[in-house]
């Protein structure tokens, strides 16, 4: 029997029955576009760790506030258990340290003239940022120290941000009316890109001082005044890293009168930070890349569940065609290619489903995607497989039918 | 017609089939019989007598117990699963009681089956569609090629399996009942065909239980409880023993 007549034969069988190929189609279809897309995104978080890596900016140590589980809050513990702004001041004066920086976050309107941007990203932050996130400036300057202390109305402005509010004409000086307040331009930002998923040049940078006082964004967090949930700080030196990381951690226990075996904050370096984000992402990857396989097997036991239907149904059809001739090879052959063919089917429409899914989550924002080829090939490699695996006992058991039987079965 | 060289032998053939431990159910008791090449033979018998088994075993569907079957000079008694097909489809036609076509396929398609599962002339696909159609022209289906079965009518049917049958140029044609669900009318047509088969020099062996079809035949042979009972010949239509 030739291979055109062989793929005759299984798109016969599968046409058949339009409705139940592809109801089992769809169970490699799921299970194919699971692991492509599991992969894929898995692939897009590394990579945007990986990009927040080589952006961040160098020498950097994380100091974070741990997480506080559940129950019911201690108010006196909690003065005592959170990152406030003068914390970070007290940072900057260790030696070796070259900058501290700290953010508080909010999103407001901005007006200039007749242009008004919605929705703009404000970051009140300390006079370091520059140089610790490594966002030079463009044009004018940035906050100074007295500017924060004075809580001046100034801001500094991302470079697409400026760009839309200001066309050609030059921002310095000139006032933006952030939310309610008017706020006077003193420099723009070189232009910078998305940072771990932050677009820099659309953002509005104010004195943190000013967005406590203006822009808290609620009386709960006007309460906590100054509280801040990270400080960065970037070491001149690296190889002062680790003592560094024990400087900060003496200091804060002594400021918030704490030993330092129970500090309820965290220093991490920034390879720390990297290979705790990967470890996570990539554990929680082949985890759902495991869900993703057992749907892709689940989708096999359906082809072979269907296979064994289609065999008792068409018993008679294999005496026939046992009786004119097809060997015992011929009738595998014929089943075989039949379940691969629904494997094959559903794992290439699986293919299409899983490469859109990842390129629609992409364009849409919801998760950052990388399609990786290898998952492509590795998804529709396990697609045969579960085709020849989960279809070759049915095709075995028609290849074993005794003819005589087959002929008179009804 | 009748030459003297033999399509079938069969030799002291019996089928024993082991129910249980103890049990045992002879279907064919020590049977001879030798067919020639151009002969038309009916197998007739009630059924129970072994006629099935008999034809089974004739077809190379099945082996015998014991003894020896020689189809066209080859020993294939014993011949394992894979070799029986590749004898079914070279040196066998099969036509069956209820046609046996199958549904999905045109009455082309079904004709050429038998040249698609060969494995000793290799064809291309407008070979077998050329042979195919000339083969239901012989039929006189010639302009229903591209017909499904069900499209067809119960004789049409018939004379498309008997195109099958005919494909690949077999030594020998097995009917089993090939009238037994049509008319009388299509009955006769199919008989006629067979007999025109017969006249180009086709041996064909028909199993029936119709003593009106046996009649048919050059020679009757008939089967009673897994052994040959007797044989007639049939002189224009009048059987006589032998």
């Amino acid at each position: 029997m030739d291979l055109s007549e062989i793929i005759n034969i299984a798109w016969d069988g599968i046409t058949n029955n339009k409705l139940r190929s592809i109801l089992t189609m769809l169970g490699v279809i799921i299970g194919v576009a699971a692991v492509i897309m599991v992969i894929s995104i898995s692939a897009g978080t590394e990579a945007k760790i990986a990009s927040q890596i080589e952006n961040l900016g160098t020498n950097l140590l994380f100091v974070t506030q741990n997480f506080s589980f559940g129950g019911p809050r201690n108010q006196t513990n909690e003065t005592q258990n959170s990152l406030y702004y003068p914390d970070a001041a007290a940072i900057a004066t260790i030696p070796g340290v070259t900058g501290t920086e700290t953010e508080r976050n909010s999103s407001q309107t901005v007006q200039y003239g007749g242009n008004t941007v919605d929705s703009v990203s404000v970051v009140g932050t300390t006079p370091d940022f520059p140089t610790v996130r490594d966002s030079p400036i463009g044009e004018g300057r940035f906050f100074t120290q007295s500017d924060l202390d004075q809580k001046a109305t100034i801001c500094v402005l991302g470079s697409t941000l400026a760009q839309n509010l200001f066309g050609s004409a030059n921002p310095i000086d000139q006032k933006v009316v952030v939310g309610i307040f008017q706020m006077t331009v003193v420099g723009v930002l070189a232009p910078r890109g998305t940072v771990g998923g932050q677009d820099y040049d659309s953002r509005i940078y104010l004195p943190i001082t000013t967005v406590f006082e203006r822009y808290t964004p609620s009386r709960f967090a006007r309460v906590i005044g100054d509280r801040i949930n990270t400080i960065v700080v970037q070491v001149g030196d690296a190889s002062q890293m680790d003592s560094t990381v024990l400087q900060i951690e003496l200091l804060l226990a002594q400021r918030h009168n704490l030993s330092v075996d129970s500090l309820p904050f965290t220093v991490q370096t920034q390879s720390d930070v990297i290979t705790t984000q990967t470890a996570t992402t990539s554990a929680f990857g082949s985890l759902l890349a495991w869900v993703a396989a057992v749907s892709l097997l689940v989708g096999g036991i359906g082809i072979m569940n269907i296979m064994l239907v289609s065999v008792t149904e068409r018993t008679r059809e294999i005496g026939v065609r046992q009786a004119i001739g097809a060997t015992p090879f011929d009738i595998r052959w014929q089943f075989l290619a039949e379940a691969l063919m629904l494997s094959l089917t559903g794992g290439l429409l699986g293919v299409l489903v899983g490469v859109g899914g990842s390129v629609v989550f992409d364009v849409l924002g919801t998760a950052q995607t990388v399609i990786v080829p290898s998952s492509i090939l590795l998804a529709f490699a396990s697609a045969a497989a579960v085709g020849i695996f989960f279809g070759y006992y049915p095709a075995n058991k028609a290849a074993q039918l005794d003819p005589i039987d087959a002929l008179h079965y009804e | 017609m009748k030459s003297d060289k033999s399509i079938i032998e069969l030799r002291e053939l019996c089928k024993v089939y082991q129910m249980g431990e103890d049990i045992s159910v002879t279907a064919l008791d020590h049977v001879n019989l030798e067919i020639h090449e151009g002969e038309f033979v009916s197998i007739m018998g009630p059924s129970g007598s072994g006629k099935s088994t008999l034809m089974n075993i004739v077809g190379c569907l099945d082996h015998p117990t014991s003894g020896q079957y020689v189809l066209d000079g080859q020993d294939v008694g014993n011949l394992d699963r894979v070799q029986k097909a590749l004898i079914r489809n070279n040196k066998i036609g099969f036509v069956f009681q209820s046609y046996n076509l199958l549904a999905r396929a045109t009455a082309l398609h079904n004709v050429i089956l038998p040249m698609i599962y060969s494995r000793y002339k290799k064809t291309s696909w407008a070979e077998r569609e050329q042979h195919g159609r000339e083969t239901l022209e012989t039929v006189g289906l010639g302009k229903r090629i591209h017909h499904l079965p069900k499209e067809l009518s119960g004789g049409q049917q018939q004379r498309v399996a008997i195109a099958r049958a005919l494909i690949n140029d077999p030594v020998l044609i097995l009917a089993d009942e090939p009238t037994g669900n049509l008319d009388t009318k299509s009955g006769e047509e199919i008989l006629d065909l067979l007999h025109a088969l017969h006249k180009k020099g086709r041996t064909i062996v028909m199993v029936t239980h119709n003593p009106e079809t046996a009649v048919h035949a050059d020679r009757v042979v008939h089967v009673r409880d897994g052994r040959i009972a007797k044989e007639d010949t049939n002189h224009n239509g009048v059987l006589s023993v032998v």
